[in-house]
C-alpha cells in the first residue's frame, strides 16, 4: 500500500510517496536524500537517527513515516545556519566529541533536546540524558564537555575555558 | 600556523561534515539502478542442509534473484582466506578447513549465510526471503572453547579431529619448569577473558557495482583496509585481477578491529553484481552484526606465577584454550599467538616465560582482532596473577612491580618471548598515575567509604602492547601471509597545494587532522594546503591499511619517507634555480635557501619550476614534484602505561561505581593531544565495558546467541562510565624518525585488569580472591551473598 506523505523538514516542505511499513528514517534518507540522520541498529537503543518532530526529540526510526504527515521534523542538515555551526555543533568539534561521526548527528540532536527543556545540565544530568545515544568512540568524556560547552554558549554566556587547549578561533 | 603545528590540540578538519550531517558512509551511496540484497541466515547453531528450495522466493514480487551457495560454486568462486598460517608445537600446520562464502552442506554458527535474495527493494528482499524454505537437520552444537576439547564434544569440522585448529606454544618450557622446581612462592589462577562483539556504530555495508564497458568491478564498503579487501578477494575468492577491481571504503563509522576482515557479504554483491546487470547494495541490520561480526578475545586461561625469596618474578606458564568460532577469519590465528604469547613478558624482567595455546573450532561466529587483540588477554591475565601474587605476600601492588619492572636503562630489552623492547619507561609512567590517583591516600577514603556501607577498592595495571606491526620479513618468518609495511604519495601540485594519498584508512582516528599537522610541519606550508586522501584502490597507490595502532607509526612514517623525497628533489632545483651548489641548500620553513646568504626560493616557486620546467636541470631531473614511499618497519612499537581504577561497589544491589580512572601512557612523541586524549577516552570504555558489562553470550545447549541485540548486550552508556584522568610520559620510539608508539588500543588493554584488580581489592575483606568478567551487578551481588556469612562469623 503507498501513500503520499507530505512535512515540513529543516523548514521547506517535502513529499514522498512511500509503503505503509517506511519509517520515518527511511522517509529521510532513501526518499528525502538526507542521509545525516544514520540507522545504528534495529530496536531503538542507538539514537543514531534522532531528529525533531515539532520540536521534540524523536527516534526516527519509531515513528512511521506516515505518522509524520503536516509534521515539522529538524534533521542534522537543518541545525547550521548556512555555514555557520551551530554552538551545539561548534562545542562538538571545540571538543573533539566526535571520532568516527557515527553517532553524532543524533547526539547533537538529543544535546539540543536536553539544552531546550534543561538549559544548565550538569555533567550528572548529561549523562543520565543520553541514555538513549550510544556512542563506541569517545567513551563520552569529550560528549559531556561539549554538551557543556554548547549550553552555556545557547545560554548566552562566555564558554567555558577549553580543556584540551584549544585556542579560541 | 605552519610551524610548530605538532603537538597542538588542532581541531580536526573531518568535523564539519559529519557535524553536519555531509559524511558518506557506504549506505549514504546510492549507485543507479541499485538492486538490494538480503542475506538468509542459519537459525541454527549446527545443521546439515539437505535441500535448499528457492523457487517462491524467486517468483516472489520485484525479486531479481536468488542466489545459493550452489550457484557460487559453479562458478567456482572460493572460499574466504586466512591470512595467518599458525604452526602446532610439533611442527604441524593449523587446520584450515574451507570457508564457503555461503554455505554449502552445513551451516556452522548461528548467522551463517546461506542464501541471498535480491530485489528491487530491501523489504521486498526481506519478504522473499522468508519463503525460502530450508530443509535442515539439526545437530549437537558447542560452543565453549574449554568443552570444545571434551571427548564426546560435537565435532565442527571432520578435518580437525578434537575441534583442535593447533597446539601453539612459544618459549623456553624447560627453564619455566626448573624455575618452579626452585620457587620461593607460586601462585596460580584460573580465568576467562570473556567474549565481546565490537559493535562499531556503523553497520556493515557493501555495494557491488560492474562496468560492462570497461569490466571494471567496484565494491564500496565498510572497511578499515580496502587494499587488503580487495587482495584477498581478488585473488582468493573471485578470481579477479588488481586492475579490474576497485575498492573504495569511504567514511567509515568506526571499525575496532571488526572491519579489517575480508566478508561474504563483500564477495556476494561483487558477484552478483555482474549476474544481475545492476548494482547490489547490502547493509547489515544491527542484528545481523551480532551474528555476523567478527567477535573479540574468548580465552579460557591457567596461569602460574613463580617468584623468588626477594619477590622476584622468576618464571611464567601460561595455557590458554582460544575460541576461532566456526571458521578462520582473515587473522583470526595470529592473535591469541604472536599478538599475545609475545606480550607474556609484560613490563617485567621475569626470565622464564612459556606460553601454550589450543585454538578450537566452535558452531559459533569467527573470533578475530578487536580492539588490543592478543594484547588485552596477555595483561588480563599477567596483571591479575600479579595481583593475586601481592595479595598472597601481603605486600603493596604497585611494590611488587616496581620491584620487578624492565628498568629505564635496560633498553633495548629483549624478552624471552622473541620481542625486543626498544623504550620504555615503566616506573615514571607508574608514578605518574600513582601521584595523579593519590594512591597514597586511598585508605582513608575506603574507610570513609565503608562508613557509607560501601565497598571502596583501588587497583591498578600497567602493560606494554606491540604496535605498528611489524617487519614484514619478521611476520613472515611467523606465518603471515601479507607484507605489513605501508605507502604514502606526497603529490605537490603546480601552485603548491599538497595532497597525500594514504594507505591508512581512518574510521574516527582523525588522519585527516594529524596527517596533515606532520606535512605542514615537515614542508613548512599551511594545514590549509594540504589535503589528506584514503580509501580508494583508484586513487591510493597501496595500503595495509589501519589496526593495531599503527597508522602514525608506519603510515605516518611513509608520508615522511616520501616528503623526504620531495625535499631532496626540490633540493636539486632550488640549487638549480639558486645557481648554488645542492650541498649548499637547506631547507626551513617552507623555504629552500643558500646556507648563510638571503637567497632562496619558496616552496612554492619550487613547486612551480617542477611543473613550469623552462629552467630546469633536465639532464639531472624529471619534471614534475610527486614521491611514492613505501615504509617498512625494524620492529614493533611498544607503548606503555599504568591505569588506575577506584571503584564503589554498593552490596545491597552488586551495582559498581567507578569514582576515579587515572591513565599515565607512554606514547612516544604525540602529534595531536587532543586526539590521543580521545583514543583513549575511547579504548577505556570499551575495556571498561568489558570488565564490567559486556559479555557475549551463547545458549550451551542449543548455541544460539542470546546476547542478540542491544537490548541483551550491555554497551557502555554515558552514565556507565567516569570521566578519565589522563597524562602522558614520553619515552621515543628510537627505529621511527617521528618517534611515535602508536595510542589506539590502550585503553582497553589496560582498563580490565585495572578495575578487575579494584574489585577483588574491594571484596577482598569478605575473602573474595577473583571475579570474573563481566562483573555484573548480578555476579558481584551473589558473590557477595556467598562470602558475606564467612565475612561476618569472622
Amino acid at each position: 500500500m503507498q501513500k503520499t506523505v507530505s512535512l515540513t523538514v529543516n523548514g521547506k516542505p517535502a513529499s514522498a510517496t512511500v509503503e505503509g511499513r517506511t519509517l520515518l528514517v527511511q522517509l529521510l534518507r532513501e526518499h528525502l536524500g538526507l542521509t545525516g540522520t544514520h540507522v545504528g541498529c534495529d530496536t531503538s537503543q542507538c539514537g543514531a537517527c534522532v531528529v525533531h518532530v515539532d520540536g521534540e526529540a524523536v527516534k526516527s526510526c519509531t515513528l512511521l513515516a506516515v505518522q509524520a504527515e503536516g509534521k515539522n521534523v529538524l534533521t542534522i542538515e537543518g541545525v547550521a545556519n548556512g555555514d555557520e555551526l551551530h554552538p551545539m555543533q561548534e562545542a562538538f568539534r571545540n571538543n573533539h566529541a566526535l571520532q568516527c561521526g557515527f553517532c553524532t548527528p543524533g547526539m547533537v540532536m538529543s544535546a539540543l533536546d536536553l539544552v531546550k527543556n534543561n538549559p544548565k545540565p550538569t555533567d550528572r544530568e548529561i549523562r543520565e540524558y543520553l541514555e538513549g545515544n550510544l556512542c563506541r568512540c569517545t567513551g563520552y568524556h569529550n560528549i559531556v564537555l561539549a554538551i557543556a560547552e554548547g549550553a552555556a554558549v545557547m545560554r548566552g554566556e562566555a564558554p567555558p575555558a577549553n580543556p584540551h587547549g584549544v585556542a579560541a578561533e | 600556523m605552519a610551524e610548530g603545528s605538532i603537538g597542538q590540540p588542532i581541531r580536526r578538519r573531518e568535523d564539519y561534515r559529519f557535524l553536519t550531517g555531509q559524511g558518506t558512509y557506504t549506505d549514504d551511496i546510492n549507485r543507479p539502478g541499485q538492486a538490494y540484497a538480503y542475506i538468509l541466515r542459519s537459525p541454527h547453531a549446527n545443521a546439515g542442509i539437505n535441500r535448499i528450495d528457492t523457487s517462491a522466493a524467486a517468483s516472489a514480487p520485484r525479486v531479481v534473484a536468488v542466489f545459493t551457495g550452489k550457484d557460487m560454486a559453479a562458478d567456482e568462486i572460493g572460499g574466504l582466506p586466512c591470512g595467518w598460517l599458525v604452526n602446532s608445537k610439533d611442527g604441524s600446520p593449523m587446520k584450515e578447513p574451507p570457508h564457503p562464502v555461503l554455505a554449502l552442506d552445513r551451516v556452522r554458527h548461528v548467522g551463517d549465510p546461506v542464501a541471498v535474495v535480491i530485489a528491487e527493494s530491501l523489504g521486498q528482499a526481506r519478504d522473499a526471503a522468508e519463503k525460502i524454505d530450508v530443509d535442515y537437520t539439526i545437530e549437537p552444537a558447542v560452543v565453549d572453547p574449554a568443552a570444545a576439547l571434551q571427548p564426546g564434544a560435537p565435532q565442527v569440522w571432520e578435518q580437525a579431529p578434537g575441534n583442535l585448529c593447533y597446539d601453539w606454544a612459544l618459549g623456553d618450557a624447560g627453564a619455566v619448569d626448573a624455575a618452579f622446581k626452585g620457587a620461593a612462592k607460586t601462585v596460580s589462577l584460573d580465568l576467562v577473558n570473556n567474549r565481546l562483539v565490537p559493535n562499531a556504530m556503523e553497520p556493515r555495508a557493501a555495494i557491488g557495482e560492474y562496468d560492462r564497458a570497461t569490466g571494471e568491478h567496484t565494491l564500496y564498503t565498510t572497511s578499515q583496509n580496502p587494499h587488503v579487501i580487495r587482495l584477498l578477494m581478488g585473488a582468493f575468492v573471485l578470481h579477479l585481477p588488481e586492475s579490474k577491481l576497485r575498492v573504495v571504503a569511504p567514511d567509515v563509522g568506526g571499525g575496532f578491529g571488526s572491519k579489517i576482515f575480508h566478508y561474504a557479504e563483500e564477495a556476494i554483491v561483487t558477484w552478483a553484481a555482474p549476474k544481475v546487470r545492476r548494482p547490489v547494495k547490502w547493509i547489515a541490520e544491527r542484528s545481523e552484526s551480532f551474528m555476523s561480526d567478527a567477535h573479540g578475545r574468548d580465552h579460557v586461561t591457567h596461569v602460574d606465577l613463580a617468584l623468588d625469596a626477594q619477590n622476584k618474578f622468576t618464571a611464567l606458564r601460561v595455557s590458554t584454550v582460544a575460541n576461532m568460532g566456526a571458521y578462520l577469519s582473515t587473522f583470526a590465528t595470529c592473535v591469541p599467538t604472536y599478538l599475545y604469547g609475545t606480550l607474556l613478558a609484560g613490563t617485567y624482567t621475569t626470565p622464564a616465560v612459556y606460553v601454550e595455546t589450543k585454538a578450537v573450532f566452535t558452531h559459533t561466529v569467527p573470533v578475530d582482532a578487536y580492539r588490543g587483540a592478543g594484547r588485552p588477554e596477555a595483561t588480563f591475565l599477567l596483571e591479575r596473577i600479579v595481583d593475586v601474587a601481592a595479595d598472597e605476600l601481603g605486600i603493596d601492588p604497585a611494590e611488587l612491580r616496581r620491584k620487578n619492572f624492565i628498568p629505564a636503562n635496560a633498553f633495548p630489552y629483549q624478552t624471552p618471548v622473541a620481542l625486543q623492547y626498544d623504550s620504555g619507561d615503566y616506573q615514571s609512567t607508574l608514578e605518574l598515575a600513582l601521584k595523579a590517583a593519590d594512591y597514597a591516600g586511598f585508605e582513608a577514603r575506603r574507610q570513609e567509604a565503608g562508613r557509607r556501607g560501601k565497598y571502596r577498592g583501588i587497583g591498578l595495571a600497567t602493560y606494554i602492547e606491540a604496535c605498528g606491526i611489524a617487519p614484514s620479513a619478521v611476520v613472515g618468518s611467523l606465518g603471515a601471509r601479507a607484507g605489513l609495511f605501508e605507502a604514502a604519495t606526497v603529490r605537490v601540485h603546480p601552485t603548491g597545494s599538497v595532497t597525500i594519498l594514504t594507505g591508512s584508512h581512518q574510521h574516527g582516528q582523525g588522519h585527516e587532522t594529524t596527517f596533515a599537522q606532520l606535512v605542514a610541519d615537515q614542508l613548512g606550508i599551511p594545514i590549509e594546503s594540504i589535503e589528506i586522501v584514503h580509501g580508494d584502490t583508484a586513487k591510493i597507490p597501496y595500503g595495509m591499511g589501519t589496526y593495531g595502532s599503527r597508522s602514525l607509526a608506519v603510515g605516518g612514517t611513509a608520508i615522511v619517507k616520501a616528503m623526504d623525497k620531495i625535499i631532496a628533489k626540490g633540493r636539486k632545483i632550488a640549487a638549480h634555480l639558486l645557481e648554488a651548489s645542492e650541498a649548499d641548500i637547506e631547507f626551513k620553513d617552507g623555504k629552500f635557501s643558500v646556507a648563510g646568504t638571503d637567497r632562496s626560493k619558496s616552496f612554492g616557486e619550487i613547486a612551480l619550476t617542477a611543473y613550469v620546467p623552462h629552467n630546469f636541470p633536465h639532464e639531472e631531473l624529471e619534471p614534475g614534484l610527486d614521491e611514492t614511499a613505501f615504509y617498512d618497519p625494524k620492529n614493533f612499537t611498544y607503548p606503555s602505561g599504568a591505569h588506575i581504577a577506584e571503584i564503589e561497589i554498593d552490596p545491597d544491589t552488586g551495582r559498581v561505581e567507578i569514582v576515579n580512572f587515572t591513565a599515565s601512557d607512554d606514547f612516544g612523541r604525540i602529534i595531536n593531544p587532543m586526539i590521543v586524549a580521545g583514543q583513549v577516552h575511547g579504548g577505556l570504555a570499551q575495556g571498561i565495558g568489558q570488565a564490567l558489562l559486556e559479555g557475549c553470550v551463547y545458549d550451551k545447549s542449543t548455541g544460539q546467541l542470546l546476547t542478540g541485540s542491544y537490548n541483551d548486550y550491555a554497551m557502555p552508556r554515558a552514565d556507565d562510565l567516569p570521566s578519565f584522568s589522563l597524562s602522558t610520559h614520553v619515552t621515543l620510539c628510537t627505529h621511527n624518525p617521528l618517534g611515535v608508539k602508536g595510542c589506539g588500543e590502550a585503553g582497553a588493554i589496560g582498563a580490565p585488569a585495572a578495575i578487575a584488580n579494584a574489585l577483588v581489592d574491594a571484596l577482598r575483606p569478605l575473602g573474595i580472591k577473583h571475579v570474573e568478567m563481566p562483573a555484573t551487578p548480578e555476579r558481584l551481588w551473589r558473590a557477595i551473598q556467598q562470602h558475606q556469612p564467612r565475612a561476618a562469623a569472622d
